[in-house]
């Protein structure tokens, strides 16, 4: 049985139903991200003085990774139309640069999300703040890079490029002032780079965990938000892929269907661009 | 592409808007947002680093910082869904599809905005 109106356009709608579907979809993903975004403004503003990261993430990679993401935005569009000009070959190139791009931002998404695995923060008993790379070579005890946070055994442990805060009494204090950070990219963050190695016993340790999910409320709402978009940017990716490769031969049998469905995984692209266009300032600049 | 030439009336015939000689002009109008695009992303982190606070009045109260950025991120959001989503020149169908998601998205901030001014937390000031 033929499905109807997967190409012709539907007389009372005037479109094909495919793009109905689709808007149904994006409007439901508009809704989704939108709880998100909302649970992150409460996170925000919600926030102790003092404990909300700003310019935290690395501003380049992350206006790297918008610009990937804008180029593959035109480069769907560009397929697109191939396709309505009926330069097949055009298409195949565009969707090639587009499936390239989705790789590139997965590639230093993962680059980001590693660092912040491999970053860590102690809070040692007399009140001092550690922060930065353990120095696996150095440190005699072993530390955990997922939960539960715990020491076992005795030993020292070495934080290469370590930026110490004692300057107050209280941990608190201390992680408050190692959250406002220099700003990246300025001349105090280049300084920072050439801080010395700084070593301690585990039994000074109070508490300590790496920059994963569990670290804060914004660690927390980067990873889910981040997290949730990087799926949309695979499952984006993997369905242009399918009909650029396997599904080719669509194109021959039904060349409008085809284009349809380029117009349609198009669409959700165009999505998955839109979010970051806001994710970007919100979690790298503000 | 030998088989895709007798195709070529036919893929044009579907809706007269997307003709392909349409579609030409639309090529030249693509690039040119992808470009505005970019450069919106580069004046978003340029924005980024100057205190808007300590320039425009009310510096105190409000964060400029903040709306700077979202009026560039709507700019550059309207620019996607308007030309590369083609929002700009939908069938109808869609558009009501659309006031729903727009109603319930401004509800949602507006609830989300409204719950902060009126909320009773008592924040711990560590």
């Amino acid at each position: 049985m033929e499905i109807p109106y997967a190409v012709k356009p539907r007389p009372d709608t005037g479109l094909y139903n495919a793009k109905v579907g689709i808007w149904l979809f994006l409007a439901s993903e508009v809704m989704l991200f939108g709880a998100l975004f909302s649970s992150y403004i409460l996170l925000r503003v919600g926030a102790p003085a003092g404990t909300w990261p700003h310019h935290w993430l690395n501003v380049l990679l992350g206006m790297f990774n918008t610009i990937v993401l804008i180029a593959s935005s035109v480069t769907v569009v560009l397929a697109w139309a191939s396709l309505k000009m009926n330069q097949f070959n055009k298409y195949r190139m565009y969707q090639a640069i587009t499936i390239l791009c989705a790789l590139i931002f997965m590639t230093i998404k993962s680059i980001e999300y590693g660092d912040k695995f491999k970053h860590y923060e102690f809070q040692l008993k007399d009140g001092t703040v550690v922060d930065g790379h353990i120095d696996r070579e150095k440190s005699t005890v072993k530390v955990p890079a997922w939960i539960p946070f715990k020491l076992h055994g005795e030993g020292k442990i070495v934080i290469e490029h370590a930026n110490v805060v004692k300057k107050h009494k209280t941990a608190a204090e201390n992680h408050a002032e190692l959250m406002e950070g220099p700003a990246p990219l300025s001349k105090e963050a280049k300084e920072a780079e050439e801080r010395p190695e700084y070593e301690f016993e585990s039994s000074q340790v109070q508490a300590f965990s790496n920059y994963g999910p569990w670290h804060n409320t914004y660690t927390a709402i980067y990873f889910t938000l981040t997290g949730l978009h990087a799926l949309h940017v695979v499952g984006g990716a993997l369905v242009i892929f399918m009909i650029w490769g396997p599904l080719a031969s669509v194109w021959r049998k039904d060349p409008v269907q085809y284009t349809n469905r380029v117009e349609v995984s198009g669409l959700f692209w165009h999505l998955v661009d839109l979010v970051w266009i806001f994710l970007f300032p919100v979690l790298y600049l503000l | 592409m030998s088989h895709s030439t007798s195709h070529a009336a036919h893929v044009a015939h579907d809706d007269h808007d997307h003709s392909p000689e349409e579609i030409k002009k639309h090529v030249r109008r693509y690039l040119l947002i992808g470009a505005a695009l970019m450069i919106g992303t580069f004046l978003t982190v340029w924005a980024a680093f100057i205190d808007f606070g300590k320039i425009l009045p009310g510096g105190e109260s409000v964060n400029w910082n903040v709306i700077v950025a979202l009026i560039i991120a709507c700019a550059k959001g309207f620019l996607v869904a308007g030309f590369f989503m083609h929002l700009i020149s939908e069938k109808k169908m869609i558009y009501s599809v659309l006031a729903f998601t727009v109603f319930f998205f401004a509800a949602l901030m507006i609830l989300t905005i409204w719950s902060m001014e009126h909320s009773n937390i008592i924040h711990l000031q560590s």
